[in-house]
């Protein structure tokens, strides 16, 4: 069930909650408490647009459990506008569709169901992004 | 600190050993090296293994090896940096003789992963990466390291054929060894036949999973005159998850840990005679000499494509089969990899051997490249 684990994660899952460095306001996400460009505390909060572009992409045709049933599926490494890179699903798009440099935007979609009686666990994914169609 | 010396090597071949626990496979690989080094008692065992607790419902694989090898009572524990699990083991082992605190130390790299359904065992090894961010988003390490090798392609323009000579060398090396899991060359034709397993990865730019064990017996080198020396031993680690990296194209654990390893061994990537690198993915193998100076940054397949790394080229790599021909369980491998270059050097690689073996060098990767181990040895 891990209820608390998806409880604590909802603010980065549903509104991609990040950090900001308070010394060189680089932009974290996932957020880490620690600056990765300059090693300094960073703990406030930044909430991310959600735009960004396909910086590389596959599909997985073997999933691992809890996702076989969704196999195969397109996953992506996307970078955000503000510079992170994350990692997420692709979705409302076909795989010929899909390339490197490609606008995104960030959407609530179910990430997978924990068992038949489990939780049904909702997070990001990216769709090709609307204003740029 | 005092120079260590390997005195005795064991291989179990990687197979699927129906058979076998996880207990005997590293009782057998652990006797096999007593056996070659001629010692019956060690003060110590480091176990290397990554999904024990998980597949095989049996943690604590320090006292259960030192209890399977009838060993009660001797210090004992394992170390898990996941597929980097057996060479932090060897890494443990060597600190633990050349502090002096040792005078015989058996390392053993274990793992027993063919008995669980496929998404039982890809989901098992999937939790090297990060359990928030990279597993709950349905990636596995095959689509990990497909996102590393797309970029790859991308920015240096190749396609996915001309990764297809580091299939054709490991497969044609691992003809060559008895324990290699996959014996039998493969043809440019069977390369362009893999199944895609997550595009642009095929079957022949991954690595087969398997069972399998493997252990070598350390000693002060002063004790062992003749005997294979370690020259350097390193570790490195990097942010866990590919995408917190800076350049996701460049292992900087690798480069970390093996311009540490040169610094102790006093040599360069031009005294290199033989490279057994972690080639899980074949883009791993590109990443990882371009990391320990072997090519310049996107050169890595380009170096293959040159023949630079068959047995008789300049940086021979995977010699008795690397990961995709010897076959990859997972927590063996860092130890497979060390026995398979002691082998080289003591010109014991049978007709995998190879001429002119001074200095050997192996780098195990652990996950995407968040930990990373590299040795030097000389014969």
């Amino acid at each position: 069930m891990e209820v608390s684990r998806h409880w604590r994660l909802q603010e980065q899952r549903y509104k991609l909650v990040g950090e900001t460095c308070d010394n060189c306001g680089v932009k974290l996400f996932p957020p880490r408490d620690v600056c990765l460009e300059c090693e300094a505390p960073a703990q406030e909060l930044y909430t991310f647009t959600g735009l960004g572009e396909v910086f590389s992409y596959t599909t997985i045709y073997d999933a691992p459990a809890g996702f076989e049933h969704d196999a195969p599926y397109m996953v992506a490494l996307v970078k955000l506008d503000e510079g992170p890179v994350i990692t997420a699903q692709l979705t409302d798009m076909s795989e010929g569709d899909v390339e490197i440099g490609m606008p995104v935007e960030m959407v609530t979609r179910k990430l997978r169901t924990d068992g038949e009686e489990g939780m049904i666990v909702y997070g990001y994914k990216f769709r090709p992004a609307l204003a740029a169609v | 600190m005092r120079e260590v010396a390997i005195l005795g090597v064991g291989q179990v071949p990687v197979r699927e050993h129906w058979d076998r626990s996880v207990r005997h496979l590293a009782a057998d690989a652990g006797r096999a090296a007593l056996l070659d080094a001629g010692v019956a008692q060690v003060d110590g065992i480091y176990v290397g293994n990554m999904t024990g607790g998980r597949l095989n419902h049996q943690r604590q694989l320090g006292a259960v090896v030192a209890d399977a090898l009838g060993m009660w009572g001797v210090e004992a524990v394992k170390m898990e940096a996941a597929c980097g699990s057996a060479g932090s083991a060897m890494r443990q082992g060597i600190i633990a003789i050349a502090s002096g605190e040792m005078e015989a130390v058996l390392v053993i790299g274990v793992e027993k992963m063919t008995e669980n359904g496929f998404p039982q065992t890809t989901a098992a090894l999937t939790t090297a990466a990060d359990a928030d961010y990279e597993i709950e988003q349905g990636v596995t390490f095959v689509g990990l390291n497909a996102l590393i090798m797309r970029r790859y392609m991308y920015e240096y323009g190749y396609e996915r054929r001309d990764f297809a000579p580091f299939a054709l060398n490991a497969h044609a090396n691992g003809a060559k060894n008895p324990n290699a899991m996959f014996r039998q060359p493969i043809s440019m034709e069977t390369y362009d036949n893999g199944r895609i397993v997550s595009d642009p990865i095929s079957l022949f730019d991954a690595s087969p999973i398997g069972d399998g064990a493997a252990a070598l017996l350390l000693v002060p080198a002063e004790k062992a005159p003749r005997a294979v020396r370690v020259l350097g031993s390193a570790v490195a680690t990097d942010t866990l998850a590919v995408h917190d990296r800076e350049d996701p194209l460049s292992l900087k654990a690798s480069e970390l840990s093996v311009q540490r390893a040169y610094a102790q061994a006093g040599v360069g990537p031009a005294d290199i005679d033989l490279f057994e690198l972690h080639d899980a993915f074949s883009v791993m193998a590109a990443l990882s000499l371009e990391a320990c100076g072997f090519a310049e940054r996107g050169e890595g397949v380009r170096l293959a494509q040159e023949g630079a790394i068959l047995p008789d080229g300049r940086i021979p790599i995977c010699s008795m089969g690397g990961l995709k021909a010897r076959g990859h369980p997972v927590g063996a491998t860092g130890l497979y990899q060390i026995a398979e270059a002691t082998l080289q050097l003591q010109g014991r690689a049978g007709a995998a051997q190879i001429d002119g073996v001074d200095i050997a060098m192996t780098q195990n990767i652990g996950g995407s490249g968040a930990t990373i181990v590299t040795h030097i040895l000389q014969k």
